[in-house]
């Protein structure tokens, strides 16, 4: 990783281990697995150097119960796997969400299902964004698009994480964490909350002991809980959506897609418009909350005459865009499976069906 | 600068990778925006290797190439795999010791040097996608030598930085086989 003026040209997955050292984090536990393996790299060598703890767990479960514990003590704690090692700490995940931990997971997406491939997809949205451990919860799920936007969400991730006491996760893609792009350090650091007076660092004999659970026997008291998880999550949907547009106005289709693909479908953007088609791009950047609104004040244009949701998977985002176009328009969808990566021809082959009313695949 | 698109192919340990990185690096320190992608599917486990690399002045779409305006082969299965992605007036570079095959493509430029064959006389079989660099930068101009020779004191380990002299030296052969 050399030094290039302001500018270091890094890997994907090292801009995420170097994100989480800026941001304080000083606890990470890992599991090795491709395509995000770097990471536990780059933990390995630096946390010595910063007098942080790295620990190459037995297990994917044991990663994720570690950052509970570490979390649990109020320290800024974090784990990272791909899609089979993520399904593995699901049980986690949700006993993070009922003890309102913050806690920072990234998921280097590769193709399932079951241990499927190495190439990258994103079959992991609904996992993501819906559930995957068991109970009524919700994770921030942030999806970066660039090495830089890696760097910077990873940041963001462990302070979104500390604001709201949630696991906050990166849904990142294969090709996302091998590739090298320039990387410019942000000055600001992830703030951090004034006090955690509610974690589990000692008494010292001066207060009443903190207690960190997701057990209620009590229904009353557990459905109290819950209603304060939703609370909760019903304020991040209202403060927290992030989303880039490109080229909504006057745009004949709207294309929505994260990750790689929202890369490679600039490109078609610019390869539409030489041929007259107008096309917009939504993409979210915050999967959840997703950007409903966005999407819907989009199906209120009149220009638009369809949307596209390009994705790695077999057609997963492209519900939520549903819900959100509610009908006003037709949705399509184009998506690859397996490690394959759309091309821009395809993807503008499908836009050239759509604009002459055959539609998508 | 016209931005340039390069696909870079061989053997896994060719270091084609590294190569790759070289010329993203040289990009980056000349202010532009650069890109680098590499092959990481179980073809890389003594199979062939890849890279994609980007150089541009402005903010870049996709890191996936599907055409590209320079390919550089170190070996026969790379240029049937991917002459077909170079752009009509693009260029092949190509490692003569390795890639006995002539391209099939008629509407592009091919530059066929006996790298691997020269890199071996020098010691080094690394220098071989040097050389072949050094005709990618003289041919497309997509990056010059001094940011090359910068790139590499960046990049390479304080250890090694006793062989920048001898890679220049494999750089600027290859700059000379390429035509004027």
């Amino acid at each position: 990783m050399g030094r290039l003026s302001n500018r270091i040209l890094m890997k994907g997955n090292e801009a995420i281990a170097e994100a989480a050292i800026r941001a304080g984090c000083r606890h990470y536990f890992g599991y090795p697995i491709t395509p995000q393996t770097e990471i536990s790299h780059y933990m390995a060598k630096r946390m010595r150097d910063v007098g942080g703890v790295f620990v190459q767990a037995e297990s994917e479960i044991a990663a994720i119960s570690m950052v509970y514990g570490a979390a649990g003590a109020g320290a800024r704690a974090m784990t990272t796997s791909s899609s089979p090692g993520i399904s593995l700490k699901q049980e986690g995940f949700s006993y993070i969400a009922g003890a309102e931990l913050p806690c920072v997971v990234v998921n280097v997406e590769r193709c399932g299902p079951g241990l499927g491939g190495i190439l990258p997809a994103q079959g992991d949205y609904f996992q993501a964004t819906k559930g995957g451990g068991h109970g009524d919860y919700r994770n921030l799920v942030l999806a970066p698009a660039s090495v830089q936007e890696l760097y910077e969400l990873t940041v963001d991730a462990f302070a979104l994480a500390d604001r709201y006491r949630v696991l906050c996760l990166i849904l990142a893609d294969g090709t996302l964490g091998q590739m090298m792009e320039p990387v410019l350090y942000r000055e600001d650091d992830a703030p951090r909350p004034a006090t955690k007076d509610w974690a589990t660092t000692g008494t010292k004999g001066q207060r009443p002991h903190n207690v960190i659970t997701s057990i209620y026997i009590d229904p009353e008291i557990l459905e109290t809980h819950n209603l304060k998880l939703q609370a909760k999550y019903a304020e991040i949907e209202r403060n927290e959506v992030r989303c880039e547009t490109v080229g909504l106005e006057g745009a004949d289709i709207v294309v929505t897609a994260f990750g790689t693909p929202a890369r490679i479908v600039k490109n078609v953007v610019r390869m539409a418009a030489d041929e007259g088609i107008r096309v917009g791009l939504i993409r979210p950047i915050t999967l959840w909350p997703f950007p409903t609104k966005i999407v819907a004040e989009a199906a209120e244009r009149e220009s638009v005459k369809a949307f596209l949701s390009v994705e790695l998977n077999a057609g997963q985002m492209v519900e939520d865009v549903r819900l959100a176009v509610n009908g006003r328009k037709p949705v399509h969808f184009h998506g690859r499976m397996g490690g394959m990566l759309p091309t821009q021809r395809e993807i503008l082959d499908t836009i050239r069906a759509i604009v002459r009313g055959e539609g998508g695949k | 600068m016209k931005s340039l698109e390069i696909v870079l192919a061989g053997f896994g340990g060719q270091g084609v990778l590294s190569a790759g990185r070289l010329v993203a690096a040289a990009g980056l320190l000349e202010g532009h925006e650069v890109s680098w992608l590499p092959s990481y599917g179980p073809e890389m486990r003594g199979g062939t290797a890849n890279c994609h690399v980007i150089v541009a002045d402005e903010p870049i779409g996709s890191p996936v190439l599907n055409e590209c305006d320079c390919l550089v082969a170190l070996n026969g299965p790379s240029l049937e795999k991917f002459e077909g992605m170079v752009r009509p007036g693009g260029w092949i570079v190509l490692d003569r010791t390795l890639v006995p095959e002539d391209p099939t493509r008629a509407d592009v430029g091919v530059i066929a040097i006996e790298a691997s064959q020269t890199a071996s006389a020098m010691g080094n079989m690394t220098f071989a996608g040097v050389i072949l660099l050094g005709a990618v930068s003289e041919t497309t101009g997509g990056f010059r030598r001094d940011s090359f020779e910068r790139a590499l004191s960046e990049i390479l380990p304080k250890s090694k930085h006793g062989l920048i002299p001898e890679e220049m030296k494999a750089f600027d052969l290859g700059r000379s086989a390429a035509p004027k």
